[in-house]
């Protein structure tokens, strides 16, 4: 038993052994439920503030509008003025973009890398499989935040430092829930069938074992995504991004955390967006992992 | 943990705890070459310390004070020594010896992980086994949804969401903030840790809750659970001598990774509250490019993890009667 073989996250792991769903059909049972209703919706609003924000917004991100930290209303516009004047609408509809395309692009990463990693240990069946796994839990032994923590002290905090550093601890979560649900998949007879037409390696692992994990990697997407969000807007609150007054969520909340007696909405906001955004992905993703499992069994199988 | 019995070991308890001790120390090396490589081999700390317009003859000294212009397997092997000898090299933005920098520090940070570890995990552990003794009635489905909730909000999210409604704006009952004077104790103060424990608390409960819903879910549906009933075992028995048992095996693993994990979330939490422990000595030296620190800290949440792992693994096949019978 490896140190980091149990799933260390609320989703319980799915191990397909049915013949794969296609994502379209799993995505249409799954918004049967509820919660991925609800998912969905929370998530498209924000990605929709996100994308849209910037062609609302009344004022540019950097403007002085009126003095600092001034309660709605009047020239403070709808939701005040921030501790440098500026307006917090306005800081609000642009601060998502730069946070979710770079978590959307750095688990997408993340996931390619992880999906062919973990598919490539689970059919080689031999050393290499464990050489590649033990060399994911070696990454696995930092905290998310860590990986990213250490290359932006050291390269400084430019967004493709933190993409690769996310997408860097992505792949190995991914490669170990791809591998773990490949590998009953490779043991199958029909594998073995095709292996014995003759079919090139990279055609079985694309064309007969990735559609068969299919439904646990959507699963995880979901959950990357989340937790991607989590990292990256943690990062600009931290103080770590690459425009130290951009409009971002993150950085909106580093710096109006302290008059948050006086003027809430500086901070307030971007809370409940980053809030409300991983709120969706992670119902969304667990929506999905209910209705992939079948019944709600507690804990699939592993 | 049906994977985990797929291997079987042979050589009993002994050799099991001993290949793990090994397997840990493999990995621990492996981790130290890669805070190595990240920090010092891959780019130049000299120049990340200094900035872009540092003098070249500048950058040399400290290259020299850094002991930069050996090799790269020398430098390794100096910092493993050191590391091994207790001495973690001096912090380059304060000047004095790392060890003296974080040993406060490490301890306010000690205090707040096990205040938030003595909470969360018999929270989460009767959270989750009353979830799944109610399963599907009000309870399961309220408890497992906010447990979803807080599993997917950042936790630096779900602390300033504490602060508004607790600190600042709703109501005004604990501190906003949790320093701790130099030269004191975060005793001294019990306030101060209310919220951020509640906030590590929260970042953590929902995994070990969800975790032991499940396994609790599939020990109550097991032939022995309902052999004890055919007994007819008194229904307390039944839970707490036969289900609660087997089902705590799964949840060690994830109450160490929780663990570890606290060791990572107490770097944004401790931030937050503005706290002095070794989280937000972290994000110091980040900004600071302070490598060394930077270095000393990666490693020692690192050899938590590790170690944190290493102790769950054994605790699990300990406390599971199923898996010790199949060693």
């Amino acid at each position: 038993m490896s140190p980091t073989d149990t799933v260390p996250a609320g989703v319980e792991e799915v191990v397909t052994t049915t013949p794969p769903v296609r994502p379209s059909t799993l995505l249409v049972r799954a918004l049967r439920l509820w919660r991925t209703r609800i998912g969905a919706s929370f998530g498209l609003l924000l990605v929709l503030v996100a994308i849209l924000g910037p062609y609302l917004a009344p004022h540019s991100p950097t403007d002085f509008v009126a003095i600092p930290n001034t309660p709605p209303g009047g020239a403070a516009g709808l939701l005040g003025t921030d501790y440098l004047g500026q307006d917090v609408l306005s800081r609000f509809l642009y601060g998502g973009r730069g946070i979710l395309v770079m978590a959307v692009v750095s688990t997408g990463i993340g996931l390619l890398v992880g999906v062919g990693i973990g598919l490539v240990a689970a059919y080689a069946r031999n050393a290499w499989d464990d050489v590649l796994m033990r060399g994911m839990d070696v990454v696995m032994a930092f905290p998310e935040i860590m990986l990213a923590l250490l290359a932006v002290s050291l390269v400084g905090p430019d967004p493709w430092v933190v993409i690769a550093a996310i997408a860097a601890t992505t792949a190995p979560r991914v490669a170990r829930v791809a591998r773990g649900s490949a590998q009953p998949v490779v043991e199958r007879d029909f594998i073995e069938a095709t292996e014995a037409m003759g079919v090139s390696r990279l055609r079985i692992l694309t064309g007969e074992l990735l559609p068969n994990i299919l439904a646990p990697m959507m699963v995880e997407a979901s959950l990357r995504l989340t937790y991607s969000i989590g990292v990256i807007s943690a990062l600009a609150f931290l103080g770590l991004s690459s425009d130290p007054n951009g409009p971002n969520w993150g950085t909106m909340i580093q710096q109006n955390q302290i008059a948050l007696a006086v003027q809430p909405w500086g901070a307030l906001m971007p809370i409940l967006a980053i809030a409300l955004l991983t709120i969706g992905t992670g119902m969304f993703g667990d929506g999905i992992a209910r209705t992939a499992a079948g019944v709600d069994r507690g804990r699939a199988e592993g | 943990m049906a994977r985990s019995v797929r291997r079987r070991r042979r050589g009993g308890i002994a050799a099991f705890i001993l290949r793990r001790l090994l397997l840990g120390g493999v990995v621990l090396v492996l981790v130290s070459v890669v805070v190595f490589v990240a920090t010092q081999a891959l780019g130049d700390p000299a120049r990340a310390i200094l900035g872009r317009d540092a003098t070249p003859e500048r950058l040399a000294a400290l290259r020299a004070q850094l002991g930069l212009n050996s090799s790269v397997f020398t430098q390794y092997v100096d910092w493993v020594g050191g590391l091994l000898r207790g001495s973690l090299g001096n912090s380059l933005a304060a000047q004095q010896p790392v060890s003296e920098l974080l040993g406060s520090r490490l301890v306010n940070s000690l205090v707040l992980v096990s205040c938030a570890a003595v909470v969360s995990i018999p929270l989460s552990i009767a959270v989750g086994s009353w979830a799944a003794l109610r399963r599907d009635r009000l309870f399961d489905s309220m408890s497992m949804t906010l447990m979803l909730v807080l599993a997917a909000v950042p936790e630096f999210v779900v602390a300033l969401l504490l602060v508004i409604a607790l600190a600042t704006t709703v109501l005004h009952v604990f501190p906003a903030i949790s320093p701790v004077p130099p030269g004191q104790r975060p005793w001294d103060h019990p306030t101060v840790l209310v919220l951020p424990t509640a906030a590590l608390v929260m970042g953590v409960a929902p995994y070990v809750a969800r975790i032991m819903r499940a396994s609790m879910i599939e020990v109550l549906e097991s032939d022995f659970v309902e052999m004890a009933r055919l007994k007819g075992l008194p229904e307390r028995l039944v839970l707490l001598r036969h289900a609660l048992p087997n089902a705590l095996g799964p949840v060690f693993q994830v109450i160490a990774i929780s663990l570890a994990y606290l060791a990572g979330g107490v770097v944004v939490v401790e931030y937050v509250f503005n706290y002095p422990g070794i989280g937000s000595a972290l994000q110091d030296a980040v900004v600071n490019h302070d490598v060394p620190v930077v270095q000393a800290l990666a490693m020692l949440i690192a050899a938590v993890y590790v170690v944190l792992n290493l102790l769950a693994d054994v605790a699990t096949i300990l406390v599971t009667p199923r898996l010790r019978t199949r060693l």
